[in-house]
């Protein structure tokens, strides 16, 4: 009988495994690993059983930190256990490791091994994490592909059980995680052969159990630690051969053989590269054809890398190998080799002293890296390196896949080469993320898998912003199973999926000769040809490309499918690509179609199936000219006038090709220029507001909400307007401060996204005609060029005066000029208004620790930036830590500025005979409350620096270096929910108790969002998310109660949306508090499941509800008298429900549980009325 | 005193039915609706329109970002199943079955395109004893000839009476160019019922923040006028029994409309007004009316005021308002 297939990805794969042989589950969201513990999660709450018929506990933590520690309380019980992790995450988990190793314990940890940070977060995969592991006693076994994931984790399951060694089970994060791939499964009934049940028994015959104590977890002394920490030693040493035997089983079971290592190529080869995880495809692939045509060379497969069996490495390797190439996907700077290579050059040294090796001389080892950071590794690059072990005198060490024009490590690479693919469909699908195009492609992958008998693979690389992200999909199908752990370098099919992308990058580079190109274009198909820029039109004629236009907005709006283009577009695909006969490939779309969504209801179904439909009666084929006839060229990815790193460096990531940068381009310590969004025109929004300047009440709302910086306001000198472009537009100022002064408010056209907040949240509208608004959205194509030289112009235009401004109220606030702008956040974001507005009131003296999160991606991810400078050079300065050091991190900037502020007075005092006393003293005991103030301070700091350059004593250089610290920083601490309320939470805690001057802004969403919506003790009760499918049956954690246990903090709940003034209060007086203060801050989110343009209204019934309360406590209030806490909301006046029906997260448990969406409502709305009660007691209480 | 009347068939022991409202959106309240006297019940409507543009909502918003960025590839967990709409209300009329004795009407409220024939199979296949059509949609377009309108109408009521073996009610609106004539018409179509009038929800504005906002206010008891005064025209010349909706609040209000020719006289503002014990009251109203007139059952009031039988037919055919309202001043 053959076996059942099915198309997934690697976690799913593992998850697979791991869920089956599994009781006790315990998580913490962290990339690329998520999916693995949120499809476990889903599994459960389906009831589905594992192969003993009880249904897993899954619990998330607060970090993996929790997550070890659960698994080890579960696994010290006699649960069968495991985690799901990666990078970060696995680091937190060392020490419990050391301990379940240590206690040889059975367990099998899934990483999908992702990079750690260092000079840089990276969310992509290398073995870095892995290797930091290395020192904690574990077994380790690697997989490359999505088949191995699948089968590894049940075989490290298994000899974990006989062995008592707990595994590592790692493979490639992102690249084998989140390849989709047709692999064998692994069914129930052989889960169970391969398990030996009496491994299981002893396991739970080990757990501590009061009928029959024991005691585990000693204190042991100099005098027998180091014996009992000897007393492992057989355990280890008969590991390998457990697995071995397990892997035989294996075998027998399923038909898939694996060895501790397995050896690929020629019989009698004398080049041998050595590897593990997914490069050992991609190796297997050019080994095996230059193998093919002669070449004397192989690959050894390291599957199992702890504990390190010599012999069986040695057994593995054909005896006439004279060169090891041995590659490792990490850096340990400083080693004498990568961990891999140290291994078998140590082996071989051992080897030859044993008199392993007929000669007197063992193999020559050298040892490469490759792969950083999910870095390509193609057919190319492994003939490089084989070629460079075929050189009488290689590189010891080396680099392969980067061009190291600093320490010249890295080999050559052919361009050229390539292992021929032969009856590969090979396909590119350009894609914005908000269209559908990789769920249409992981749709048709599935239907090619599943429903022929041709392997298929689809890999996915997705932008690092968030609003108009666009996402390249590399899909082959073919008759052979794929080992290609690449991207397409060729194909036969490409799509483009959005019009924009044509002017931006030369997608048809990789079309194949007489392949076929497919666009998505609002241009007929006579029209379509001459609004293709000159590269495009050049490879068409030059490939000879067979060109196919669709309309498929047209066709996806007429099917009430609104932008979601992908059922359209996939029909297309399958229409034109011949990957299956026309027919039979719509009949499974639609087939799909209905399994996709029927469960969500008819009518997407039938939307869905009209689409097909009117798709093939819509698809049209260009008759090609054969001749180029535009001029029109790419545009620029930045402005000719960008700063020379921005030209030089940035734009080349810009434009994809970032993996040509040399290592000479990069800065040696991942320090940055700030501000660089503002050279990267994205021009994604489809409308954008336009002003309307006679019905504006010039209020600032608008400003004070732009997620995005896109839309700013000031006041002028009119007859600045001389200069004034065509276009731009001028009134009157209002308010008597601004008397004589023109005013504008201005768009920037190219950077707005488009999510239309500012519109819904203006107040002023049209009393002629109300449809309108002070601001309107209109097409942007039609305003851009007017718009972008507006302006231009208006950024030209001089700062107003800041000390002038009432910086307490919205209107005073939003004349500041932002320095946090245009950054890759989500249209229509929640959460960076509050991080503008920080920019904005303290920017040009703020130092900013940042969780990791969304706002340190939308803040901080390559490859531009949108923290930015002032006129003067100042800005905020910006860093990103970790994500559960980030409170720490930033009392951290405290303490120093605190350290070198009193130094640098105490220099000051030492120095003041020369400096002069006045200003010394005026210095010291400047005030520094008002923005007038820190100017005043500024000067003083100024005229102290041109004294001391006069002053000639080694005082004077140390008082120059720290006079900055003179003037007044302001500490920022900014984070997420998932940071202040879980995994930060203890180091949030002790810092509010710190007593130090720190800001600490809680961008709350209510969920984990930047890892894609998981439970956070901040998430509502009865909100649906991952690790809550079934709605949160607690109710939110009050952080900001919890806070105002210390009586020196100031603490304050806001809602922009609902009261932007309380909000710009808040801020104003956080930052005056002398202590810590806590902002905890609405922040809608797309996670929430709403219409993100109107969502300032969820945020007001978010507050008229009682859902979220407006509150400041302010201790200095008590020094006046008066009560520390005041509420700033009045009493709940609208049911909960009014608020929970327009937001999914809340809405879909109605439609999937309706009686228990309709129990934790009325729990919620009961818990609104404790809540609001207790408030009310406390405000009153604090009166009396 | 005997208060039996009949409608399309179903035998019931007063004329005092709940209409489709939130009075029936659980079980226990159906109970006690039929504690209180309610000789059957309209169950809540179900709005197919709603339904459908839920789910493709709901699924809007829960595809919303998904497959956008590499560490947030979805948002929301996908339960296995979801409750649609109409399992729901099936479950419901099920339920309802089981809980209470009276005649359970299913209610169906849809636009004009939708799956009506399923629904109103599923609707008999759940026990529903009746089915009350509740057909409306806005024709806005000037080009729109209104006979294709009232076409649809028809059309509709055609196939759904086609498919199901139980009776079928339209809720008409009064907004027909000839009622009369409509009214012939649906009940060619093979309705056996038909309820007058339709309430719908009228959109107000707010002249201070120039925003239209939807209105719905209880029914008051000058609103049966109208009711009033086409089921006394309709009654003896339409085959099917009429229905009474919108503006009964006491016994009173229900006895004039009987006499019109109503059989059935429709229940809902007065209880959400004053409760559903109100039901009683009514009921007691009308069987002490009835009484104190020497009327010995109510079936002999039905249609003793309705055109053909009052003393002067003409009065419902004026439509002189001055005149009215000056017998009004």
């Amino acid at each position: 009988m053959p076996r059942r297939t099915i198309t997934i990805d690697g976690n799913e794969a593992a998850a697979r495994s791991a869920y089956r042989l599994n009781e006790v589950i315990s998580i913490y969201p962290i990339t690329p690993s998520s999916p693995m513990g949120e499809e476990s999660d889903e599994w459960a709450a389906r009831h589905e059983p594992n192969i003993w018929g009880s249904v897993p506990t899954v619990v998330e933590m607060q970090s993996e930190g929790g997550a070890s520690g659960a698994c080890h309380g579960a696994l010290q019980k006699g649960a069968l256990t495991t985690t799901f992790t990666a990078s970060q995450g696995l680091l937190l988990m060392i020490p419990n490791m050391f301990k379940i190793a240590g206690e040889l314990t059975p367990t099998v940890f899934h990483i999908a091994a992702r990079t750690v940070a260092t000079h840089a977060l990276s969310i992509f995969g290398d073995h870095s994490d892995v290797m930091a592991a290395r020192s904690t006693g574990w077994g380790m076994l690697f997989s490359g592909s999505v088949q191995e994931v699948h089968d590894m984790a049940a075989i490290a399951t298994a000899a974990s059980l006989e062995s008592r060694i707990p595994f590592l089970h790692a493979f490639d994060g992102f690249r084998t995680s989140h390849e989709v791939s047709k692999i064998e499964l692994i069914e129930d009934d052989e889960l169970r052969r391969l398990i030996d049940e009496q491994a299981v028994s002893a396991h739970r015959r080990r757990g501590l159990d009061p009928d029959s104590p024991c005691i585990r977890g000693t204190a042991q002394n100099p005098d027998v630690f180091f014996q009992a920490r000897e007393a492992c030693n057989p355990y280890y040493a008969a590991c390998p051969g457990i697995v071995a035997r397990v892997m035989k089983r294996f075998a027998e079971i399923t038909g898939r053989e694996y060895h501790l290592f397995d050896y690929v190529g020629h019989p009698e080869a004398e080049r041998v590269v050595v590897l593990m995880g997914s490069g050992i495809e991609t190796a297997h692939e050019t080994v095996e054809y230059l193998a093919g045509r002669g070449e004397r060379v192989g690959l050894l497969k390291v599957r199992l890398y702890r504990p390190w069996s010599a012999e069986d490495f040695l057994a593995a390797l054909p005896k006439t190998v004279r060169t090891l190439a041995v590659l490792d996907r990490t850096k340990e700077p400083g080693a004498a080799g990568e961990p891999l290579y140290q291994d078998i050059a140590a082996t071989m040294l051992e080897a030859l002293e044993t008199g392993a090796f007929e000669s007197d001389r063992a193999p020559r080892v050298i040892g490469g890296r490759y792969g950083l950071s999910s870095k390509e590794f193609t057919p190319a690059m492994v003939k490089a390196v084989l070629d460079e072990a075929g050189r009488d005198q290689p590189r010891r060490h080396f680099t392969v896949g980067i061009v190291d024009d600093v320490s010249r490590t890295s080999l050559e690479v052919d361009p050229d080469f390539r292992v021929p693919v032969e009856g590969v469909v090979q396909a590119l699908f350009y894609g914005l993320g908000a269209d559908g195009t990789v769920g249409a492609n992981k749709n048709s992958i599935k239907i090619i898998g599943e429903e022929t008998d041709n392997y298929a693979q689809g890999y996915f690389v997705y932008d690092s912003k968030k609003a108009g992200a666009m996402t390249v999909s590399h899909l082959r199908f073919g008759p052979r199973p794929i080992r290609s752990t690449y991207l397409l370098d060729q194909a036969n099919f490409v799509a483009c999926h959005q019009e924009v992308f044509l002017e931006l990058y030369d997608m048809l580079e990789k079309a194949a000769p007489g392949g076929v190109f497919l666009l998505n274009s609002t241009k007929s198909p006579d029209e379509v040809w001459d609004s293709l820029p000159r590269m495009h039109q050049q490879r068409i004629v030059e490939k000879k490309l067979r060109f196919h236009v669709i309309d498929a907005y047209k066709v996806a709006r007429e099917a009430g499918m609104g932008r979601r283009i992908n059922t359209v577009m996939q029909t297309c695909f399958f229409a034109i690509s011949g990957v299956l006969p026309r027919d039979e490939a719509i009949a499974k779309i639609k087939q799909a179609i209905k399994k996709t969504y029927g469960m969500k209801g008819e009518a997407i179904v039938r939307q869905n199936f009209a689409a097909v439909d009117a798709a093939l009666d819509n698809l049209h084929e260009v008759t090609v000219p054969d001749r180029v006839t535009s001029d029109r060229p790419l545009r620029p990815p930045v402005p000719e006038n960008a700063p020379e790193f921005v030209r030089e460096v940035t734009a080349r990531i810009i434009e994809g090709k970032g993996d040509l940068l040399p290592v000479s381009a990069m800065p040696a310590d991942g320090t940055f220029p700030s501000g660089t969004t503002r050279y990267e025109k994205r021009n994604i929004a489809l409308e954008i507001p336009i002003w309307d300047p006679e019905v504006c009440i010039q209020c600032g709302k608008c400003v004070l909400i732009c997620p995005h910086a896109a839309i700013r306001q000031k006041v002028y000198d009119p007859a600045l307007l001389d200069k004034a472009p065509q276009g731009f537009r001028s009134v009157d100022a209002r308010g008597k401060e601004f008397a004589g002064l023109a005013y504008t408010l201005q768009v920037a056209p190219e950077d707005c996204t488009g999510c239309a907040l500012c519109v819904h949240f203006c107040p002023a509208k049209n009393r002629q005609e109300p449809r309108f608004k002070a601001i309107n959205m209109e097409p942007q194509p039609a305003h851009r060029e007017v718009e972008r030289a507006a302006y231009d112009f208006f950024l030209s235009l001089p700062e107003y005066d800041r000390t002038k401004l009432k910086l307490t109220t919205v209107k005073g606030s939003q004349f500041i000029e932002p320095l946090f702008e245009y950054s890759g956040a989500c249209a229509g974001c929640g959460e960076t208004p509050y991080v503008k507005l920080v920019s904005q009131l303290f920017g040009d003296r703020a130092v900013i620790a940042n969780a990791t999160g969304c706002s340190s991606i939308y803040g901080g991810n390559l490859p531009t930036t949108p923290w930015t400078v002032d006129r003067d050079g100042r800005g905020p300065a910006w860093s990103n830590s970790l994500f559960e050091d980030n409170a720490e991190f930033g009392l951290g900037f405290r303490l120093t500025i605190d350290q070198l502020h009193d130094y640098a007075v105490g220099l000051c005092r030492r120095l003041a005979d020369r400096i002069g006393q006045q200003l010394v003293d005026e210095i010291v005991s400047a005030r520094q409350t008002t923005d007038a103030e820190i100017r005043e301070q500024r000067r003083r700091v100024a005229a102290l620096r041109e004294k001391l350059a006069a002053i000639d004593d080694p005082d004077a250089a140390r008082l120059a270096d720290v006079a900055n610290y003179l003037v007044r920083r302001s500490v920022w601490i900014i984070g997420g929910d998932g940071w202040a309320y879980d995994i930060g939470f203890g180091g949030l805690d002790h810092v509010l108790a710190s007593g130090r001057d720190v800001n600490i802004l809680v961008l709350d969403t209510e969920v984990y969002s930047n890892t894609g919506g998981q439970m956070s003790k901040a998430s509502p009760l009865a909100a649906v998310s991952k690790f809550a499918a079934s709605g949160k049956p607690t109710e939110k954690k009050d952080l900001g109660m919890m806070a105002m246990a210390y009586p020196d903090v100031y603490v304050a709940q806001v809602a922009m949306g609902a009261n932007d003034v309380q909000t710009v209060k808040a801020f104003v007086e956080a930052e005056a508090h002398r202590g810590p203060s806590l902002i905890i801050a609405y922040s809608h989110c797309i996670a929430h499941g709403i219409d993100m343009s109107r969502a300032t209204d969820l945020q007001k019934l978010a507050v008229e509800t009682g859902e979220w309360i407006l509150y400041r406590r302010d201790p200095a209030r008590r020094g006046q008298g008066k009560s520390p806490l005041q509420l700033d909301c009045r009493e709940p006046s609208r049911p909960l429900s009014d608020y929970m029906e327009r937001e999914t997260r809340f809405r879909m448990l109605f439609e999937a549980d309706p009686e228990r969406a309709k129990m934790l409502a009325e729990l919620a709305q009961r818990a609104v009325r404790e809540r609001w009660a207790r408030y009310r007691h406390l405000a009153s209480m604090d009166q009396q | 005193m005997d208060l039996s009347t009949s409608y399309m068939g179903l035998r019931l022991r007063s004329p005092l039915v709940p209409s489709a409202s939130p009075l029936s959106d659980s079980v226990d309240a159906i109970r006690e609706l039929e504690d209180a006297g309610a000789s059957a019940v309209v169950l809540y409507s179900l709005f197919e329109e709603q339904i459908r543009f839920e789910e493709l909502e709901l699924h809007h918003y829960m595809e919303y970002g998904a497959e956008s960025f590499a560490e947030a590839l979805s948002f929301f967990p996908q339960p296995e199943e979801f409750r649609k709409g109409p399992e729901e209300y099936l479950e419901h009329i099920r339920r309802a079955k089981e809980a209470v004795d009276i005649p359970v009407i299913a209610s169906l409220n849809a636009a004009r395109a939708g799956s009506w024939m399923e629904f109103a199979r599923e609707f008999e296949r759940a026990g529903a004893d009746a089915l009350e059509l509740n057909v409306y949609f806005l024709p806005t377009d000037i080009e729109e000839p209104v006979r294709e309108i009232e076409k649809t109408y028809t059309d509709i009521v055609r196939e759904v009476t086609g498919s199901v073996e139980i009776p079928v009610a339209v809720k008409m609106h009064p907004f027909f160019t000839s009622i009369a004539h409509m009214a012939h018409d649906l009940e060619r179509a093979g309705a056996r019922g038909l309820a007058l009038f339709n309430r719908f929800y009228q959109p107000d504005i707010d002249p201070e923040n120039l925003e239209v906002f939807p209105n719905l206010k209880l029914s008051s008891p000058y609103e049966s006028l109208l009711a009033l005064r086409w089921i006394a025209i309709l009654h003896g010349r339409v085959g099917c029994d009429l229905a009474a909706t919108g503006g009964i609040h006491h016994g009173r209000d229900a006895i004039k409309l009987l006499m019109a020719g109503a059989t059935v006289t429709h229940v809902c503002s007065a209880l959400l007004k004053y409760g559903v014990g109100h039901l009683k009251r009514i009921e007691e109203e009308i069987a002490t009316w009835l009484g104190e007139n020497e009327y010995s059952e109510l079936s002999r009031i039905i249609g003793v005021m309705s055109q053909k039988s009052c003393p002067d037919p003409k009065a419902f055919e004026r439509a002189n308002y001055i005149r009215t309202l000056q017998s009004y001043s």
